[in-house]
């Protein structure tokens, strides 16, 4: 606790402490509200007052999202199975080249990294036409692995993987293992890995939330109903007629609540992976 | 960088030349070419490839269900479209421009003062607020932006609600709208985006400038308090100066970002662009013309400018407002 605030007069602490909680509010309310909306009618909803605590009505909610997107179950499945592959993916891959540019020498060593930095400043849209195209000939339409294979290795995870080893794995201890007869790969599984455990449970957080939160990607590979991942779903509802607000708000609680369970417990971490690239670099 | 150099043979003493062994080739030396191969098999795969297969598509008109043989050479007949004719075009940047200031700005004249004040005043609380601002940079978009459309609807939204409520207040009141507004209504749907955007990123932005100011010495802001110095004077001579690299740097991300505006925008207008397309994007505009029209040349064109546009502002940018420490 610093004393900056030493000489200002207590009224206008107390107004700026009063806006920045205010503030802190506005950034909560749409999530209360969401989990309030979740638990009540469509009829509740669209009283006024709109409704400020919870109802009963969430399982019905839930139903009524399932009538509405009878592949609801399957779309909560595809989500977590894609998430879950390009995590282990990235994690597995990423470290494996932030190794090699942490602590191996090598021709174009430096040229190389900087490639992979570069691609960072490509914009994601420009991709999106011949993705799509690209996918078709590949007959990957409809299926996980376009989404999954892609964003099997990002720059991000690399850069992220490079820096933590460069910190964090003296180049003896590699040294020391080669010496003692262990093999490149034997090295990385035995010793790389359980060192760079904090660094991998980042990556994985970033990753895995990344993964869940897609909207773009499945949005053009991803056809049919039944494959669609739970974002692609909600958005399925806003269609014609009367908006189910209940059933998009449960839908909506539904796939929000696994990353405030997420961030409650890693917030700091999560912080720190998301601004790793920024504040870094 | 940690850098060490190769070792070189000692050139001193000149030795008989001695005809040169192959040395045999270790799975070592090739390790790390290996180690880091997966990441650029997929980027040429996926990234680069369909990238200078999009360049390719640009330059040429084709219907993507007549197959590959029906593609016809243009040259920059489609740019030159865009860039003249494209009435949605013309609308959809204007309104990316629009939504890139007035989203922006706000967010980085609110995360500067907020994550000075959260830096210096707040003790224990500190980490929970930060995480307050932070929750909704991490969530998904499509849920929230969904949750939005319903508190900004016009008869029972709790935005309406609010606001007629404060409109109630005596002396402060004038400040609120008496009526219910109707955010679906083309002069307000900018706003109710902007808004989104703008709760979605202010608290990104407070981290990225609380990291900067954790790098401050702290023993600066002790002498400035010795010194007399107001809160409002630390951080405009102490603190504002030396965070110009990141607020640039933010700044610059929040440009590349605000350019590229899809998600938010999509799901509040109903993946419509809204009434008079008031609220379509460039990066929407794109998606339509290529998606809903089937127009995959004219398309790529559109992605092309937009890309050229963030590469031209992002340099100017660097240009004019980057490390030009000349100001004091």
């Amino acid at each position: 606790m610093s004393t900056t605030f030493k000489h200002s007069s207590l009224a206008a602490n107390g107004v700026a402490y009063g806006i920045v909680l205010g503030g802190a509010l506005i950034m909560l309310a749409p999530f209360y509200f969401m989990f309030v909306f979740a638990t009540h009618s469509d009829r509740e909803i669209l009283s006024l007052p709109p409704p400020l605590w919870f109802g009963d009505n969430f399982m019905a909610n839930v139903r009524l999202l399932v009538e509405k997107l009878p592949f609801f179950w399957h779309n909560l499945g595809w989500s977590l199975y894609v998430a879950v592959a390009v995590t282990a993916a990235n994690l597995f891959l990423c470290s494996l080249a932030g190794y090699a540019f942490a602590m191996f020498e090598f021709r174009f060593k430096d040229k190389l990294f900087l490639f992979v930095m570069a691609t960072m400043l490509l914009p994601a849209f420009v991709g999106m036409i011949p993705t799509v195209i690209t996918m078709s000939w590949l007959g990957w339409l409809n299926q996980p692995k376009a989404l999954i294979v892609p964003a099997a290795c990002t720059a991000l995870g690399v850069f992220m993987m490079r820096q933590y080893i460069t910190s964090a794995i003296p180049r003896d201890l590699i040294d020391a293992a080669r010496i003692d007869g262990c093999g490149e790969f034997g090295i990385f599984f035995r010793i790389v890995l359980p060192l760079i455990t904090p660094a991998l449970g980042t990556l994985g957080l970033v990753t895995f939330i990344g993964s869940w939160n897609n909207f773009m990607g499945p949005l053009i590979v991803m056809r049919d109903m039944e494959m669609f991942t739970v974002p692609l779903a909600l958005r399925a509802l806003q269609g014609t007629g009367q908006t189910p607000w209940g059933a998009i708000c449960a839908g909506s609680s539904i796939a929000v609540l696994p990353l405030l369970v997420m961030f409650v417990m890693a917030s700091r971490r999560l912080i720190e992976g998301l601004t790793a690239g920024a504040v870094k670099a | 960088m940690a850098e060490s150099k190769p070792s070189t043979p000692l050139t001193g003493a000149k030795s008989t030349p001695v005809p040169r062994k192959r040395k045999p080739l270790h799975f070592r030396d090739v390790a790390p070419y290996v180690f880091i191969s997966p990441f650029f098999v997929l980027f040429f795969v996926f990234g680069l490839f369909p990238l200078l297969f999009s360049v390719y598509l640009s330059l040429h008109r084709w219907d993507p269900a007549a197959g590959l043989s029906a593609m016809n050479f243009v040259g920059l007949e489609n740019y030159i479209f865009v860039i003249t004719n494209d009435d949605w075009f013309h609308t959809s940047l204007y309104n990316t421009v629009w939504l890139a200031l007035v989203s922006g700005l706000p967010q980085h004249l609110v995360a500067l003062p907020l994550a000075f004040f959260l830096h210096t005043a707040f003790g224990r609380w500190r980490n929970s607020v930060v995480g307050a601002y932070f929750l909704p940079f991490i969530t998904s978009t499509v849920a929230i932006s969904l949750v939005f459309s319903s508190l900004f609807s016009r008869d029972f939204g709790v935005v309406n609600a609010t606001l007629t409520a404060l409109h109630d207040i005596p002396g402060l009141g004038w400040l609120f709208p008496a009526d219910k507004i109707d955010w679906g209504q083309p002069q307000y749907t900018k706003w109710m985006i902007s808004f989104v955007v703008w709760w979605r990123f202010v608290g990104w932005n407070t981290v990225l400038y609380l990291s900067a100011m954790q790098t401050i010495p702290k023993d600066l802001f002790e002498a400035a308090t010795m010194d007399g110095a107001r809160p409002w004077q630390q951080f405009r001579h102490v603190c504002l100066p030396l965070l110009r690299p990141m607020v640039f740097f933010a700044v610059t991300l929040t440009i590349i970002g605000n350019l590229q505006l899809f998600e938010e925008p999509f799901i509040l207008t109903g993946g419509t662009g809204g009434i008079d397309q008031a609220g379509k994007t460039a990066a929407m505009h794109m998606y339509a013309t290529a998606f809903v029209d089937g127009d995959f040349g004219t398309a790529s064109a559109i992605a092309w400018l937009l890309f050229m546009l963030i590469a031209a502002v992002t340099w100017a940018n660097n240009r004019f407002l980057g490390q030009n420490d000349k100001k004091a």
